[in-house]
């Protein structure tokens, strides 16, 4: 069983990598909107998962996506911020007992679900257009990117929650 | 000793945390530098490889268009060729036989990029085809960048779409020199600033590059001016230039080997040292 859990968390790490550098990467919404799907894999790690292995994983999520797209460690830097905040977010959306209910991401009642992810994007965002741009006076730019980003992104991984959850009833 | 213990044990995923987005941050600080992003870029085997084998499927979708685009060239060299045999008389048409201080290499555009504020493409051809760091990158259409990184077979171009980048450029027509920067708001629009006020600037005018360093030779085509915007100090003007080359969709480029760099370099070297 727990082979199995990591199996699974290896492959959706390699195909969200892959989706994300040669697909997602070149869409170029608007001329600058991209989603970035790949924030997936820390949405959906098992919320009774270890907390250290989720950080390093995210680290290193983070740092597969920048060798990719040159981007020195803002794609680290943002993964680790949300994989750090995410048990707090988890408490602020599905209120304090989330840990011991074995709550899953597509079980949860749609409200729940789109403020939590609505939540992690935008940190995440926020933090990773910051680090891009890194300069106080493109202030609006990196709000403008992270609202216009952050609705594409958000718009796609609700959907893929969706379209990848196995059918309950 | 106990205390320290239970302390990090407490907290272990904070310092985790900690240690790990310190390390993200200084590598996102030495990426804002040119020349010291050693470690995560995407001239090295792995990314380039993968870079590669989805070019090599992506390659046939516009084959048609690069085609035309050759043939274009083509047709230009050979006219500019044509009126050079007229001007001189050489019969000799051994090209090994021209002496010329800039060498050429093609490679092709493996990965692009041009939505973000600092932009970076990577090449087919690395250290192995002697590309090296701060060689000029341009296309048949004009200027693209200059070598930032390389690996065996790979390099990264840090292109003009990129904030770091600044580029000595001048007006074709009357030689006034500025810095070629880009303001990161549209991928086909760079900004030529400090234009001398008493420069005449018409909308349409050619741009080219200056020839001032070692990187680029003069007179490689830049863009068109499309417009222009006197500075607050009435002193100069600051012009948005449009570029040639859509550098959204860029596949075919030449490496510029400029052969006296060196030598120049070490010139300019030894006369700053004497000083």
């Amino acid at each position: 069983m727990q082979s199995n859990v990591y199996f699974i968390l290896s492959f959706r790490f390699i195909i969200l990598v892959f989706a994300q550098v040669l697909l997602l990467n070149n869409i170029n919404f608007l001329g600058y909107i991209n989603p970035y799907i790949y924030i997936l894999f820390v949405l959906t790690f098992p919320f009774n998962g270890n907390k250290s292995l989720l950080i390093v994983l995210s680290f290193l999520l983070g740092l597969t996506i920048d060798l990719f797209g040159d981007s020195g460690g803002i794609h680290a830097a943002a993964c680790v911020v949300i994989a750090y905040l995410r048990p707090v977010i988890l408490k602020f959306s599905f209120g304090v007992s989330y840990e011991y209910n074995a709550i899953k991401i597509n079980k949860v009642d749609f409200g729940q679900r789109l403020i939590y992810v609505c939540a992690m994007i935008f940190i995440h965002h926020l933090v990773l257009f910051s680090m891009e741009i890194f300069n106080i006076n493109h202030i609006m730019l990196v709000l403008k990117s992270t609202l216009f980003s952050g609705i594409f992104s958000i718009i796609l991984i609700m959907s893929s929650i969706s379209i990848f959850s196995k059918k309950t009833k | 000793m106990q205390q320290i213990l239970f302390f990090l044990i407490r907290n272990k995923n904070f310092l985790l945390f900690l240690f790990l987005f310190l390390i993200s941050f200084a590598l996102t600080i030495q990426s804002h530098s040119f020349h010291k992003n050693k470690f995560i870029n995407s001239a090295n085997f792995f990314s380039g490889g993968v870079y590669s084998i989805k070019n090599n499927i992506t390659d046939y979708f516009n084959l048609k268009e690069e085609n035309n685009i050759l043939l274009e060239e083509n047709a230009r060299l050979r006219m500019q060729l044509d009126s050079f045999n007229e001007l001189t008389s050489i019969s000799n048409t051994d090209s090994s036989l021209i002496h010329s201080k800039f060498q050429f290499e093609t490679a092709r555009v493996i990965n692009n990029t041009y939505s973000k504020s600092k932009n970076i493409l990577t090449i087919d051809k690395g250290s192995q085809m002697d590309i090296a760091i701060d060689m000029g990158v341009i296309s048949s259409n004009g200027l693209i960048g200059i070598i930032k990184n390389t690996s065996t077979n790979y390099a990264t171009v840090q292109s003009i779409l990129n904030i770091n980048s600044q580029i000595n450029a001048k007006l074709k027509n009357s030689n006034h020199f500025g810095t070629l920067i880009w303001n990161t708001q549209d991928p086909n629009i760079v900004q030529l600033i400090d234009i001398p006020r008493l420069a005449p600037i018409i909308v349409g005018d050619t741009i080219i590059t200056g020839g001032k360093s070692t990187i680029f030779p003069e007179g490689i085509l830049v863009g068109s001016i499309y417009s222009s915007l006197l500075n607050e100090d009435k002193n100069s003007y600051t012009l948005n230039i449009k570029l040639f080359n859509d550098m959204t969709s860029l596949k075919h480029v030449y490496i510029i080997n400029n052969k006296d760099a060196e030598e120049i370099k070490i010139l300019e070297k030894e006369s700053d040292d004497a000083e």
